[in-house]
Order: C-alpha cells, then structure tokens, then sequence
C-alpha cells in the first residue's frame, strides 16, 4: 500500500467506526428526544477541542454468540478536550451501540481515561446513557462497575467529578455518578434507579412509570441524588460549562479570578427583609445583592430548599455559599437540607473555596418523622463539615440565630474566621416567646394578667438577650454591620484570609456521621 | 428603593412557641404522620409473598409459634406470633403479594 493508501484506508475505518451503531440505531436515539453520544461531546466541549482514545478498542466476549458481534468502540467514547480552555477527561456512553451497554472493554475505557484524569489532575465529566451491565459478558462487567467506583472514589477530593445523566443508568450503574461530586438530570431523558419498574411490580405488586419512579424531576425534588435539572440537552451542557469556570481544576489549585464586577443591586439591602423575624423572604435576593454582576449560580435548587447553596464571585473570586431560606420551612435545618449544606461545605473545602454562610434560621425542625429519621445524625454532619473545613469561614448573620442552629452555622465557636451580624440580629438560646415562657412561667402563671405579663416579659427578653449585642461582648461576633457594608466587609474578609494557613490533627482519615 | 414583592403561597408554620410564615415542600406535606404501633397488628416488615400460613381464625397461639411464611428477596422469613393470644382475623391468603407494614394478622 502507498502512503496515501494507508491514510485513506484509517480514514474509512475512523468514518466506520464513528458511526456508532449505525444509521438506524441513531433514528431511534434521536426519535427518543435524545443526541448521540458524539454529538454530546462536541457540543460540551470548546470547538475542535475533542481528542478521541480507543476507537478501535473492541469486545472479546466469546459467550452466547458475542464474537460474532462487532461492537463500534464497545459502546463508549472516550478523550480530552477543553471547556472555556479548561482542559477536560470525558467519557460518553453509546445508547447506539448494543444499548451502551457495559461490558470489560467497555469498562477499561472508562478507567483509562479516568486514571488519565487523576494523572493529570484535570476535571472528568462522564455521560451516562446505558443499559446496563452486558449480561453476557457476567462477572467481568461487574468487575468493570468496582474498578469504576474505586477510581471514582481515589479521584474524590483532588479532581472535580461531573456525571450527566443521558437516558437509563439503572442498577449498580447509578453508584458511580451518585459518587461524584455533581449529577446532571435532564427532563424525561435521564432515568436513575436501583431497580426498575418492572422488578418491583413483580416482588411487590406496584406499577409505577419509569418517570415516577426515578425520573430526572424525582432525583431534583425528592432524593436529592441530581444537582442540576434541565429541560435539554442543549441547557444542561450550558450548565456544566458554567459550573466549570467556577471550579478549579484539581484540589491544589484554586477556581479561575474573573476580572472583579460590581453587584447590579441598587438600593438598600435591608429592604429586601421584613423586620418581623416570623415573616419570609427569598435569601437568594440578598446573595444576588451581595455578589458580583448579581450572579448567583444555585445547586440543587430544588431539593432541600429550605437552605441554598452555590457559587458567586466576590471580587472575581469563587466563593461557595450556604444560606438557609426563610421562604421555605422557615430555612430549619432538617435531614435533607443538613445533607445537602455539609457536602457542599466538604466539596468547597476540598476544593479551595472560600464559604460564606448567610444566617436566619429558627432551629432544627421538630417532628417524630425527622427524629425517627436520624435528624440527630444528619444535622451533626453540618457541625462536622464546618469544623473540619479550613479554607477562610465567614458568617453573616442576618436575623435569627436560635439554638443548635446557631451554632451549626459556622459559628465562631466551630472555627469561623469572620462572625458578622446585622443589627437586628437575634443571637439567642431560642426565641424570645419561648424563652420568656420557661425563664418567667411563674410570673406568668402567677400575674391577674397572664397574656399581658407574658407580653411584657417577652418584650423584656428580647431587648435583654434577642440582638447581636451580647455576643459581640463576649467576641463571638466580631462586628455588628450595617447590612450595606456586607459586600465591602466580605470582600476584606476574603482577601485578607487569601493565605489562611491553618491546620488539623494528623489522621488518616475523620470519621463524619456519614 | 428596592420594591417589596408579594409572596404567594405561605402558611402558617410553627417552630416552638414562634409561628413563622413559610412555604412548605411536597416532601413536608407528605411526610407520613407517626402512628403508635398497635401490639395486637402483626405487620409485614418486608415487602413480599405469603407462602403458607399455619393458623387459623379463632386459633389460641402461643408467643414464638410461627404464623406465617412471608417470602421476600428469595428468603423465607417466619413470622412469629408476638404473645399468646388469639387469632381474630387474618387478612392475607397463600400467593398473596404484599407492601411493607402491611396488616397480616389481627390477634385478640
């Protein structure tokens, strides 16, 4: 053969191969609303960024009729490429070809690429749109699983791990995404379960849809496995690019600086809070307040909505924030929303990134369901995240602080760098009504008057003890502010802790009420 | 001046003694309400088949004896009877599939 020959002949065998499994196969991926896995990966990355591995890699399966089976890439694609030139590790499972589904070739291709990842500290996104374990191939397909999960978990920690949800992910294929550190779902593509309807109608009875049971909506509202929900593919991609130019690109080094922005808010902040500590507001008004260009990028928005959690920039920098929000269950903390502030807290620990924790909340919330639940165990994961985190900590409490939940917020006392309080703050053992019940029952019980004394004691409380003004005595607060000065003071606070140093026990590792 | 929005949707929520106005989620609202336990209800703890059932309506059982097979995830597990009693009804037959807490025997 000529040289030329030898060219033209990869090129046919590249154009081969790249089709995936073939023409009618991908009619019927784009009938079910869905893009091919190329497709997906070109869109994602930057423009002629993508750099494929192992497209020739094939099965070697020899059971129930497999080597008569040719299997384009064995369902997976794989490579490099750059997001905002971030450079990038990506897989992408390929519906097309024998319904992606994971056999040990399969597999390898997965942990090359993720080991590649780990080398060389670059972040890894994976596309999950597969059947499941190739039953034909047995017991190596599951071997394909482990090695999968133990790279997810060496990588946890020192480089960013996204999974996209694409279409089915069922059975122990859901464990490596639920392992990584942001799940991406999209509206009546992505299906995530341990087992199916069809092996719960046949043990119990139940009929339920593919959707109601572990639709993209149900891992956004209820379980809480997927971080961000979409009504596209096309969406969700702008999403993962976004959450990119947040995050750095492995755990020693920090998130990109943007050129620094003003906020957009025009006004007085204290305007966006009713001064009744019983009346609600969306918390997520005051961090667009605070941060730059007003642009807030939420996390899990959905779920536990009762706190919020994402990044902005203040000065250009990523800074994660954790706020609980009164407009939902009075912003308690509970199991869900406990969970979902002390992983977030770990990540941005891990990850370098400043936290800033916005404060207005009445406590944990009481109920038989919540105690039976673990609550006990739930919400000491928030007190050991903040404890445990050493990247700067500064806490700005808006209005209620009450109880246990005072001090779960990053207070002074679980190492915060910085404790701010606007001055209507109410830094208290509880609310005034229920600690002018306990501290004065007896004059209560015993005045002619007893909704009248109970008024004024409650009233005598709170100017005594519901403000910022006895904390800041005793120096866990290190300044009352004015709510105006919050985005000037969190600014200083961030860039004079650029450098914070500080350190905890040598151990192998904690062991967090997981 | 930044305008004051309307909130739609809040209720009453109560926190201790503090009444706050909120916004509940789906999950709050369908959380299922504790019921004590009923010593005379023999419920299943697993979801599964009924296999075979060794008692009778009107039966006298003594604690330990076993009511029941209930099948689930390929095991048979006994169901015991809680404390001597009697049968007063029970409400499952052979092959039946069942839930989770689901009342399989009344004893009276």
């Amino acid at each position: 053969m000529s040289l030329k020959k030898h060219i033209l002949d990869l090129r046919k065998r590249k154009e081969q191969v790249q089709k995936g499994g073939g023409d009618k196969a991908i009619e019927k991926q784009v009938a079910r609303g869905k893009q091919t896995a190329r497709e997906r990966i070109l869109a994602l990355l930057d423009k002629e960024s993508f750099t494929e591995y192992d497209l020739f890699v094939e099965h070697e399966a020899r059971d129930f009729g497999m080597d008569k089976k040719q299997l384009h890439g064995d369902g997976v694609i794989i490579g490099t490429g750059t997001i905002y030139g971030a450079p990038i590790c990506i897989f992408a499972q390929d519906f097309t070809v024998e319904g992606g589904s994971l056999g040990l070739m399969h597999a390898r291709k997965i942990t090359k690429i993720m080991d590649h990842a780990l080398k060389m500290r670059v972040p890894l996104i994976g596309i999950n749109d597969s059947g499941g374990a190739r039953i034909q191939e047995g017991v190596n397909a599951l071997a394909g699983y482990g090695e999968i999960f133990y790279r997810n978990t060496m990588a946890s920690g020192v480089i960013p791990q996204i999974s996209v949800i694409l279409g089915p992910c069922a059975g122990g294929a859901v464990y490596s995404p639920a392992l990584t550190d942001f799940v991406f779902v999209v509206d009546n593509i992505s299906k995530m379960f341990i087992t199916g309807p069809g092996v719960i109608k046949s043990v119990l009875g139940e009929e339920i849809s593919m959707e109601d049971l572990g639709g993209a909506r149900v891992h956004a509202e209820i379980t809480g496995n997927a971080h961000f929900f979409s009504d596209s593919e096309d969406e969700c991609f702008e999403q993962i690019k976004k959450l990119i130019t947040y995050i750095p690109w492995s755990n020693s080094k920090k998130a990109k600086v943007f050129p620094p922005k003003p906020s957009k808010f025009k006004g007085n902040i204290e305007d966006l809070i009713p001064s009744d500590p019983k009346q609600p507001y969306d918390v997520r008004d005051v961090i667009r307040a605070i941060v730059d260009n007003s642009d807030f990028f939420e996390i899990q928005e959905l779920w536990a909505a009762n706190i919020v959690i994402g990044f902005g920039r203040l000065n250009g920098e990523t800074v994660g924030f954790v706020a609980n929000q009164p407009l939902v269950l009075a912003g308690v903390l509970d199991c869900d929303s406990s969970d979902k502030a002390a992983r977030f807290i770990r990540y941005c620990d891990a990850f370098n990134i400043p936290i800033v924790t916005l404060e207005d909340m009445p406590g944990y919330l009481p109920g038989v369901d919540q105690e039976h639940a673990g609550v006990i165990r739930h919400g000491a994961k928030v007190l050991y995240a903040y404890s445990e985190a050493t990247v700067p900590k500064v806490t700005v409490i808006l209005r209620k602080a009450y109880g246990g939940g005072y001090i779960a917020m990053n207070s002074r006392h679980l190492g915060a760098d910085f404790m701010f309080a606007w001055p209507m703050a109410e830094i208290a053992v509880m609310g005034p009504e229920g600690a002018a019940n306990i501290i004065f029952r007896k004059d209560i019980e015993e005045a002619e008057d007893a909704d009248a004394m109970r008024a004024l004691k409650v009233q005598e409380y709170k100017e005594k003890f519901a403000n910022p003004y006895v904390a800041a005595a005793k120096g866990y607060i290190d300044s009352v502010i004015e709510p105006n000065e919050t985005r000037k003071l969190l600014l200083h606070a961030i860039e004079v802790s650029t450098d914070k140093d500080d350190h905890r026990p040598d151990k192998k590792h904690g062991i967090p009420p997981f | 001046m930044a305008k004051k929005k309307k909130i739609e949707g809040l209720v009453d929520f109560a926190i201790l003694s503090m009444k706050y106005k909120t916004r509940l989620t789906k999950k709050f609202v369908n959380r299922t309400q504790y019921a004590a336990p009923i010593p005379n209800h023999v419920l299943s703890y697993i979801p599964g088949t009924i296999q075979e059932i060794y008692v009778k309506e009107g039966q006298k059982v003594k604690a330990g004896e076993s009511l029941l097979i209930l099948e689930a995830m390929k095991m048979r597990n006994q169901i015991a009877m809680p404390h001597d009693g009697k049968i007063k009804s029970i409400n499952v037959g052979t092959g039946d599939k069942i839930p989770k807490n689901h009342l399989m025997i009344e004893i009276e």
